[in-house]
């Protein structure tokens, strides 16, 4: 079934990403064509097959409980849009 | 000499170096000279830094005259933007990251480093990695050395542009549906994406997680095995990278290719590849039964089902992994906003480019409520299909070979303005993903337009060493892989 204007509104809310009138309409086409290429999936039979989530079957793998880390705080805060005695500042949350 | 050096092989360099007859700060000299000169034509290198990189060659030669040695010592190489590089910027080709400065080394950054080699700068991609043209990079698309109307092919396009021009001599890639092999093949180039795990992923941007695997492009596979060499092995910061014994991947390189069984699956011979395509790699097989081969026909009957199935868990992993980018730690941030989300919205929405967006709304969908089984779990289902596939068709044969793209390098805005023509151009190498395999294109010829055609291997699970073989074999006999393009030939004046 095809997306329709709100659902594509609906998906950038969830996605955070602001569209326009014009992009939304642009996205719904396209993404459209998309999930029409993408339909040909459901006619394939997979009943018993097990999902595939990744490319290796592995576990994970679990380090011992030591710091191997040191504090670089200041060099990754001097890449961030705003900061202020330590803290990243965002704007406020709670009133 | 220098025209000697600007087609040399890292096995030449390495022993011009180690016999000091060029110096690396020659050498990166030489290079940076070339890219100075050629780089405003092809928009390969979008960060360079000419102090650096000096310095990164002093350093090396200071290595060699304190009595280290080693094959990739005072070797220049480029960096696919991809790759976080410390002090450097690192921007994934997008605008969101334009002003990133990365402060820490990916591995296989830190590991070229510690082998001694010179990072000539970082080379441009198409946006987060997303695209098979380089038409998607904030900074431009990259134009083919074979031809500048036409695409480099993506998303390592920038990385093959630059070694098709001999502006570095080799480079990384990543790929994850593609990536290196459908650019290596558009440019003339030998390119391996290994086995799912084998090269570690940190500092790596991530797109599809189960799917991204880093590998070399360069001239040939011995280079490729060079490259490799340094590249591969087990890193604890990388959670699916495969603990293992080191491997030596020159080691069965001068091995006989006598009763190798070349796979040949009917999937890849259809309509969908273009006569020039099949002229150029049915002309490879024949030279692979001269060579003692023989070719069995196999089927991988779901491979048609690999882009759709690609199409779901590439973007659904990409909508996770891009959901890092909010303003607020790194990256862009809006000029202005009303409160918090619409910061996260706006920030995005600026830094996003359209290609990028639309695989991130792809992505959120199919894994929404509701549609998380019909789509995601459903597309899951079929990638073990497509995988099961490879393990019956290895049963039959050691190797499997075929295009890596059902066409030569196409002109720019040929499939730019419709994604799912687009996104077929990668219909011979995203199965390999889906499965984790290695594969690797090489250069078998030219088709329309004198354009490069790329023979693709594709090897069993940790079967590197020997497609890497099977590729040097045939680079023993043939030469295209020697062909330049002319601009790299005008260069030999210099």
């Amino acid at each position: 079934m095809p997306l329709n204007l709100d659902e594509v509104r609906r998906i950038a809310r969830l996605a955070r990403i602001e569209i326009s009138g014009a992009e939304a309409e642009k996205n719904r086409d396209q993404l459209n064509g998309i999930f029409g290429f993408i339909e040909q999936l459901q006619s394939v039979d997979t009943d018993g097959i097990a999902p595939m989530a990744h490319a290796v079957d592995v576990v994970q793998r679990l380090r011992t409980d030591a710091v191997t880390e040191t504090d670089r705080r200041s060099a990754f805060q001097a890449i961030a849009p705003e900061t202020e005695a330590g803290l990243y500042l965002v704007p406020k949350v709670i009133e | 000499m220098s025209a000697n050096l600007i087609n040399a092989s890292l096995k030449e360099l390495a022993a011009a170096l180690a016999a000091k007859r060029v110096s690396a700060v020659e050498l990166a000299t030489l290079f940076l000279d070339r890219i100075e000169r050629f780089n405003p034509t092809y928009n390969a290198f979008i960060t360079l830094d000419r102090t650096r990189t000096l310095a990164q060659a002093a350093d090396a030669d200071a290595r060699r005259a304190a009595g280290e040695s080693g094959p990739l010592l005072g070797i220049p190489l480029g960096h696919k933007d991809i790759f976080c590089t410390e002090g450097w910027l690192t921007t994934c080709g997008s605008k969101m990251l334009a002003n990133f400065i990365s402060p820490y080394d990916a591995t296989v950054v830190a590991r070229f480093k510690q082998a001694g080699a010179v990072m000539l700068g970082k080379l441009n991609m198409d946006e987060f990695a997303m695209g098979s043209s380089n038409e998607t990079s904030h900074f431009g698309p990259v134009k083919n050395p074979w031809d500048a109307n036409r695409v480099p092919g993506g998303s390592s396009g920038g990385s093959a542009a630059a070694v098709a021009a001999r502006l570095a001599p080799a480079v990384t890639g990543t790929d994850t549906g593609g990536s290196i092999r459908q650019p290596a093949s558009l440019c003339g180039l030998t390119g391996l994406k290994p086995t799912y795990g084998v090269v570690s992923r940190y500092g790596m941007i991530a797109f599809a997680s189960s799917l991204d695997q880093a590998g070399p492009m360069a001239k040939s596979a011995e280079d490729c095995a060079l490259l490799l060499n340094a590249m591969a092995g087990f890193d604890e910061r990388d959670s699916t990278s495969l603990q293992r014994e080191a491997e030596d991947y020159t080691r069965d390189l001068a091995k006989p290719l006598t009763g190798l069984r070349i796979g040949l699956p009917q999937e890849f011979f259809g309509p969908g590849m273009g006569d020039d395509v099949r002229t150029a790699v049915d002309a490879a097989l024949a030279e692979y039964r001269k060579l003692g081969a023989v070719t069995v026909d196999i089927s991988l009957p779901n491979s048609a089902l690999s882009v759709p199935a690609y199409y779901v868990i590439a973007p659904a992993e990409a909508s996770s992994n891009l959901s890092r980018f909010d303003g607020v730690r790194y990256g862009h941030r809006a000029a202005e906003y009303a409160d918090l989300n619409d910061m996260y919205c706006k920030s995005r929405a600026e830094g996003f480019g359209a290609e990028v967006k639309r695989r991130i709304l792809i992505g959120t969908y199919v894994l929404s409520h509701g549609y998380y089984d019909a789509y995601y779990l459903k597309a899951q289902k079929v990638r073990r299909l497509i995988a099961n596939d490879f393990v019956e068709a290895f049963k039959r044969c050691d190797v499997i070979a075929g295009p890596a793209s059902p066409s030569v390098a196409f002109r720019f805005g040929e499939k730019s303005a419709d994604p799912v023509q687009m996104y077929l151009s990668d219909i011979y190498t995203i199965s390999t993903n889906l499965a984790g395999l290695p594969g690797m294109s090489l250069p078998c010829g030219f088709g329309r337009g004198g354009m490069p055609v790329g023979l693709q291997l594709i090897g069993d699970w940790l079967g590197e060493g020997r497609i890497l073989n099977v590729a040097h074999q045939y680079q023993q006999q043939t030469d295209w892989h020697l062909r330049m393009p002319d601009d790299a030939r005008q260069g030999e004046s210099v």
